[in-house]
């Protein structure tokens, strides 16, 4: 049987606010384009918008990596968000509702993490921050 | 500059918001409400959002404060509209959007604030006239 795949694999830049509006529309969009419904579709792009949004404002900006992914009969879609930024002190605090050093709410981070199905977060002081999330189209 | 429009019904204020907002944009909305608000003295805000495909914690806390700024004015705030995939997701992100009212649609929203309104004040004024 002849399986197509998508191949779809790009990575954008988030320098600016208008960026965001844009790297949530293109998850969107390929999302919807592997069948993702629409409450997954929902959530990845929630959690897009929390991680890119921290990337401007406290890493200064960086790249999203988007790529559809499979795994067996499972697709789905992963995004790396990777800055050159300041790096964050502890992880563990980042990742409680309600931390913030940005006189927030601080429901970025954990939130973003209960909307996906992987996440992994690993940053170095002075080096930068690496966020990477994995949605399955079903998950 | 590109701006949402605020329009005045009555006594309360309604918005709709067309596009998904960018957060310059977000922040100007805010400050008009506000100031809106203050100058009319309206006793309630509608804000529209059936249109939106998203509200992540930028977007909640726009709508939080616009609430909580609005309270401080005795203006009552109704979300409605929310499409159903993104409650869901709010809940999820872990933002409860308190002190937030919501209905299903502009109609019932505007029912929701009329509901909450004191009773007339238009009877008082009639009583003035003997
Ligand atoms: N890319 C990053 N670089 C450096 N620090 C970061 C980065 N992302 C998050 N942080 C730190 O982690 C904290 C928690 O992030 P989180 O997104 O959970 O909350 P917030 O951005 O402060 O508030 P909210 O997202 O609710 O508006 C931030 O306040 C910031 O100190
Ligand atoms: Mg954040």
């Amino acid at each position: 049987m002849l399986m197509m795949t998508m191949l779809i694999k790009e990575s954008l830049i988030i320098q600016q606010e208008r960026d965001l509006v844009y790297c949530r529309n293109r998850v969107k969009e390929v999302a919807a384009k592997i069948g993702m419904g629409i409450v997954n579709q929902t959530k990845l792009i929630t959690a897009t918008s929390e991680i890119a949004r921290n990337m401007l404002i406290y890493g200064g900006g960086g790249t999203m990596r988007l790529e559809v992914v499979t795994k067996g009969k499972q697709e789905g879609i992963q995004l790396v968000f990777e800055d050159k930024g300041p790096g964050i002190a502890d992880i563990q605090k980042a990742m409680q509702d309600g931390y913030t050093t940005g006189r927030s709410l601080g429901m970025g981070l954990p939130g973003a993490k209960r909307l996906v199905n992987e996440f992994v977060i690993q940053s170095a002081i002075g080096q930068g921050t690496t966020v990477k999330m994995l949605k399955w189209k079903n998950g | 500059m590109e701006k949402i429009p605020i329009l005045k019904m009555g006594k309360f204020l309604l918005v709709t918001i067309q596009v998904d907002l960018y957060d310059r944009l977000a922040l100007t909305l805010e400050e008009d409400l506000i100031q809106m608000v203050f100058k009319t003295g309206s006793k309630g805000v509608l804000i529209d959002i059936s249109a939106l495909s998203i509200v992540d914690s930028f977007m909640g806390k726009i709508i939080g404060n616009i609430a909580g700024m609005s309270s401080i004015m005795d203006a009552e705030t109704v979300v409605v509209g929310m499409q159903p995939a993104v409650a869901i997701t709010l809940i999820e992100l872990g933002l409860p959007l308190s002190g937030v009212h919501t209905a299903l649609n502009v109609e019932k929203g505007m029912a929701l604030l009329e509901s909450r309104m004191p009773p007339s004040l238009d009877d008082a004024n009639d009583d003035d006239v003997d």
